[in-house]
């Protein structure tokens, strides 16, 4: 049994979780709960994918992908935090509203095919044999999942904007009396959260399978979700959550090669079902949840006068 | 710099000392018309006559008799499933999956259908949807019970579940229960007419189900304003501090929403397999259960009002489907459409709590 090529796979299904859940985790630590992902996720992967047919650039293609992100989640900004809309509703009508968008606009290119974003040449690094493959051989995303996740992480336990953000999820009342503008934290939270889901949509078309399906996301937006409270709102925890899924995902399609014979719909279950089974694990330590989620996470900030 | 971001400088938020009945009613209407409003702008960038797909898509349905049937035919499971749904969103308790407990219904129903094939009695039908609901119940008491005992994010795994409730169907009807003689295809045996829900009007499929959701409707408007339980839903939903110092019991809830949501899901699921397929098929919905979320916020979370909500949104399904076959307009409108209607609705909804007031955001001064 040959691992190079599994852990390759595990690596692209493990990346598009990874970027979509980083932006969560800085939407989260904001205080603002946005279910929206999986229809943030399909507005990007529709947009990135027109764009690549369009225009043939792979980079134009993930810009557009990411901003198309943005905007859709500048609906869920205004209606959250400007009209005080509940942020549960307003989350799944953005994920049904997504799910209509990207199936309107895809109608046009389904059954066109792309060529995958090209690997990213690292020079002589590249050429070392297995590790060359391993390491450095992937496309431009795989190696910006790594990077935001770090900056993400830097940037939340050690810059002052970082606590800033923390204090406005922890406790908006605070921030706010503090002086610190707790709706242009939000704002930037939830875009930047928009920004990662249209990069994680955009990783899915570009790479993952070049090219256009009607829900093509199958869920992962939620799993992406699920891994915010995985890792406790923590970077690292959520990086090892986000390969640890992308194992389980990819597992179907090698579990046939090894030979065990498995009903292919009871493979494709796995992830659901262990993403169910790993809340369990880790909700069931209420203490644990209690002092690691944002106190003020879903609650509506109205501005005390 | 705050500022920036509120819609108008001058105009801020003020909550309301009490809700706002007239803005629970007018928010929906309004919330359509802009939908419609939309719908224009919508037609016209696919470059079809706007007013000519409006009418397609929202009036020609309903000029046949065969139309308005089937506006009750889709309507049927979006009540069932919507009322449901309603009475949890109201005590706070956010059953997403669904789709999943439809789904179970189906299959635990179509099951007993299935297995009872050969069976020549009257009592198959009664088995068959009290299975159904059963299957539904039972899928919705997984979160429940995740949800009451391990404190398991309710939203995330009964969305979860929903997908595993969809793959189980896909693998039944591709695998076991598969008809021998349907040509390989992914489908079950036609049930026997025993199994079947009879149909009320003929040459349609408008069957018995419908009279369910009817009444389904009925008791839950009973349940909800004249029961000791119902008081209990809602007391949770608008004040959970005080229901914790009255001492109901919050897990106790959280079990009776799913249970009923799950139940009446999986009754829907039994109904439209069993009333209006006739038997089992890789996919029996297209999307009830999510769409059925929108119907329990347009119907104000009240029995009554998640009837019109439901005939309502039965209407953007065959409308849809009306539009494809006549002018061409992708399916996909329909869910587009069903995403802004409820994003107009949140947004129109704020002013329910809260009303614009002419104050300075700067002094608290008014300044009219």
């Amino acid at each position: 049994m040959d691992l190079l090529p599994v852990a390759l796979t595990i690596i692209t299904a493990s990346t598009p979780l990874l970027l979509a859940a980083t932006g969560e985790l800085v939407t989260e630590k904001a205080g603002v709960l946005n279910l929206g992902v999986e229809g943030m996720m399909l507005v990007g992967a529709i947009a990135a994918f027109a764009a690549a047919v369009s225009t043939g650039s792979g980079l134009i293609a993930i810009l557009v992908g990411a901003f198309s992100g943005v905007a859709v989640a500048a609906i869920f900004a205004v209606l959250t935090l400007t009209c005080l809309a509940n942020q549960v509703a307003t989350g799944l009508a953005l994920t049904i509203f997504g799910v209509g968008l990207s199936a309107l606009v895809g109608s046009n290119f389904v059954g066109i095919s792309l060529e995958p974003l090209p690997q990213l040449n690292i020079g002589v690094l590249s050429t070392i044999p297995i590790l060359g493959d391993l390491l450095f051989g992937h496309d431009v995303l795989v190696y910006l999942s790594f990077l935001m996740i770090l900056l993400v992480g830097y940037f939340l336990s050690k810059t002052r904007s970082g606590l800033i953000l923390r204090a406005v999820g922890e406790s908006h009342d605070s921030a706010h009396a503090l002086g610190y503008s707790v709706l242009t934290v939000r704002y930037l939270a939830v875009l930047f959260g928009g920004f990662m889901s249209g990069l994680a949509g955009s990783y899915l078309s570009l790479v993952y399978t070049p090219l256009w399906a009607e829900n093509m996301t199958a869920g992962r937006g939620w799993i992406a979700l699920a891994l915010v409270v995985f890792g406790t709102w923590r970077a690292g925890r959520i990086a090892f959550g986000a390969y640890l899924f992308g194992a389980i995902t990819i597992l179907q399609l090698h579990v046939q090669g090894w030979g065990i014979n498995i009903a292919s719909q009871f493979m494709t279950m796995l992830p659901y079902l262990a993403t169910v089974i790993v809340l369990v694990f880790i909700s069931s330590d209420k203490m644990k949840i209690r002092i690691n989620a944002p106190q003020s996470i879903g609650k509506v900030f109205y501005p005390p006068r | 710099m705050s500022q920036i971001f509120q819609f108008f400088p001058k105009f801020v938020l003020e909550p309301r000392l009490e809700v706002s009945g007239k803005w629970v009613i007018l928010s929906p209407i309004i919330a359509i018309i802009l939908t419609l409003f939309s719908g224009v702008i919508i037609f016209s960038l696919l470059g079809k006559d706007p007013f000519l797909a409006l009418y397609t898509f929202f009036v020609q349905p309903l000029t046949t008799m065969f139309g308005i049937t089937e506006l009750l035919v889709k309507a049927t499971p979006l009540v069932l499933i919507g009322v449901g749904l309603a009475i949890g969103f109201k005590a706070n308790v956010w059953n997403i999956g669904a789709e999943g407990q439809f789904t179970m219904g189906a299959v635990f129903g179509g099951g007993t259908a299935l297995l009872c094939q050969h069976m020549e009695s009257i009592l198959v039908l009664p088995l068959v949807l009290v299975l159904g609901t059963l299957g539904g119940l039972f899928w919705g008491a997984i979160p429940a019970f995740l949800k009451t005992r391990f404190n398991a994010n309710e939203i995330l795994t009964s969305l979860m579940l929903s997908y595993v409730a969809v793959l189980c169907l896909s693998y039944l009807v591709h695998g076991p229960w598969r008809d021998p003689a349907g040509f390989n295809f992914p489908e079950s045996q036609i049930f026997s007419d025993y199994a079947m829900l009879p149909i009320l009007i003929e040459n349609s499929r408008l069957n018995l189900g419908t009279m369910f959701a009817i009444l389904v409707v009925l008791v839950a408007w009973i349940l909800m304003t004249r029961t000791i339980i119902g008081f209990q839903l809602r007391v949770v939903g608008l004040a959970p501090t005080a229901a914790q110092y009255a001492g109901f019991k919050q897990s106790g809830l959280i079990w009776l929403s799913f249970l009923i949501s799950g139940g009446l899901a999986g009754l829907a699921g039994i109904a439209e397999v069993s009333g209006t397929i006739g038997q089992l098929l890789p996919s029996v919905s297209p999307g009830y259960g999510f769409t059925a979320i929108i119907v329990a916020f347009l119907g104000r979370l009240h029995p009554v009002g998640v009837l019109f909500a439901g005939l309502i949104m039965a209407l953007s399904y065959i409308g849809g489907e009306n539009a494809q076959i006549e002018i061409g307009l992708p399916a996909a409108v329909t869910g587009l459409f069903q995403g802004i209607l409820l994003f107009f609705l949140l947004a129109c909804d704020v002013l329910v709590r809260y009303r614009f007031s002419h104050r300075s955001v700067l002094t608290g001064e008014r300044c009219e």
